[in-house]
């Protein structure tokens, strides 16, 4: 678990980026906390330096726009998802558990 | 419509058969380019790509998987010649004809070069993956001192990743002060600082007359660029970013308009509705207020709104650009938003000019917000944007 910082400190539409094994962004979606890698897939910027519209964010430098909730891309030009992460909050403290990595669109194209 | 043929390979290209499928068609689609390459994107080529912290399938626009699922046919590395609308048909290099209902044309354009630079080792211009894997090469063999001529934002990208990789860099603008006819000269003085900052040598007012070189095995090399005062800069690599000229030749005769890019209306269509133009190329707007965007974001806003028009027969949507521009240097991100004149005020928002990063904002005699400029701070940059200038959602 990865303490993120207190629940008072993410207000609504903001954003924090925490040190994983790589960096992770959380966002405060309208009251849910989200975490997703922080890097872009499509070429290198932070997203927690991006816009949050709903639940999904757009890459501050080529509008490349992820699902918080899946991590999934919406279109060009970004391809790959982003790896999501599951958020606690516990006593008004958050924290983020770090998935293993998962190539989301690999398996839904196996299937 | 059953066959679009879209002829060039690059983003706008690409784009377009991402948004005529998007839009329902199911076609026949091909793409058409000279570039032998798997289509890919252009601006690493002179940052990431560059200084070879990216591969070319980081690079890649297109995987199989991909071009599977478009059902997209690639005709790569071939040329193409001309264009017959009355027959419906596009000629290639290689003596072939496709047979098609609609075109694309996303030909984009080719570097500008200097006279007296042809055959001469050590001269490079930089437009494409074949020209970033040539260069590349070139500048990680020894040490070699680099001249980079134009100080645009291809010149910049390029010296920044040279200074990166530990070169001397000298680049060379014939402008009092670079960039100023595109970002007012506040903002480009603080552009252009970066290259004292970080050990580039900026001369500005440099007036290359020629080049000076010296005789090897394999033909001349270059060894200097002469300037209008009679001095030379020794230089082992010259860079040319002095822009690009439209690849239009391979319309002449097919009663396309062209003058400076291939003209267009509002919507991205040519005099013919089922011709269209997207990306560098096309030169859209009405007369003497038509012009060229050559930027990445523009190609895939235009593609969006040249694809719906393609398949609708006529001019139904048009194209309203962001205007958004990004370049990188010296690790930080500059950003562009919106359609400044160089002669708008200049407000600093937030941040501190001097330190690198801040956002200003560009405001008319009117008093309007023209545009938004950001340097280091990407986060500031986009909220700023939002609220100082009305934005459409992108296209997808």
């Amino acid at each position: 678990m990865i303490y993120v910082g207190e629940l008072a400190d993410i207000p609504v539409g903001e954003s924090v980026r925490v040190q994983g094994s790589v960096a992770i962004a959380v966002f405060n979606a309208d009251g849910e906390l989200y975490a997703i890698d922080d890097t872009c897939t499509h070429q290198d910027a932070s997203l927690s330096d991006g816009w949050l519209e709903g639940c999904a964010v757009e890459c501050p430098l080529h509008a490349a726009c992820f699902d918080l909730r899946t991590g999934q891309p919406s279109g060009p030009p970004a391809k790959k998802p982003v790896r999501t992460h599951r958020v606690t909050v516990d006593d008004g403290l958050v924290y983020v558990e770090e998935t293993v990595r998962v190539e989301a669109r690999e398996l839904a194209r196996a299937e | 419509m059953q066959t679009i043929t879209i002829v060039g390979g690059s983003v706008a290209g690409v784009r377009s058969a991402e948004a005529l499928r998007a839009a329902g068609y199911d076609g026949r689609l091909l793409l058409v380019g000279d570039d032998p390459h798997r289509p890919y994107d252009r601006p690493p080529l002179s940052k990431a790509f560059l200084a070879g912290g990216v591969d070319e399938d980081a690079i890649a626009l297109l995987d199989d998987v991909e071009v599977a699922e478009l059902a997209l046919e690639m005709r790569l590395g071939v040329r193409a010649a001309r264009l017959d609308p009355a027959g419906g048909a596009v000629e290639l290099a290689d003596g072939s004809t496709i047979a098609t209902d609609g075109v694309v044309v996303a030909t984009g354009g080719r570097a500008r070069r200097l006279p007296g630079t042809e055959g001469v080792a050590g001269v490079h211009t930089l437009r494409t993956l074949d020209d970033a894997r040539a260069l590349r090469a070139e500048l990680r063999a020894g040490s070699p001192r680099v001249v980079v001529v134009g100080g645009g934002f291809i010149g910049a990208e390029v010296a920044s990743t040279c200074r990166a990789m530990g070169l001397d860099v000298t680049v060379l603008d014939g402008l009092p002060l670079p960039m100023a006819p595109v970002l007012g000269p506040r903002i480009a003085r603080h552009c252009v600082d970066l290259h004292a900052e970080h050990g580039t040598d900026l001369r500005p007012g440099a007036a290359v007359s020629g080049f000076a070189t010296a005789p090897t095995a394999d033909g001349p090399r270059v060894v200097g660029v002469e300037l209008g005062d009679g001095t030379t800069v020794p230089a082992d690599v010259v860079v040319v970013g002095i822009g690009i000229a439209p690849n239009t030749e391979w319309l002449d005769g097919s009663g396309l308009a062209v003058a400076n890019g291939v003209v267009t209306d509002a919507g991205m269509v040519t005099d013919l509705p089922a011709v269209v133009a997207v990306g560098d190329v096309a030169r859209w707007g009405p007369g003497a207020a038509g012009r060229r965007h050559e930027h990445w974001t523009s190609a895939g806003e235009q593609a969006a709104v040249a694809a719906a028009n393609l398949l609708a027969g006529r001019t139904e949507a048009t194209f309203r650009p962001t205007g958004y521009v990004w370049s990188e240097q010296y690790g930080r991100m500059l950003q562009l938003a919106g359609h400044p004149s160089a002669e708008d005020h200049v407000d600093v928002v937030d941040g501190e000019p001097d330190a690198g990063r801040f956002v200003a904002r560009y405001v008319d005699a009117e008093g309007t917000t023209t545009g938004v400029f950001g340097m280091g701070d990407p986060r500031t940059f986009g909220r700023v944007r939002r609220s100082e200038l009305r934005r459409r959602a992108a296209a997808a």
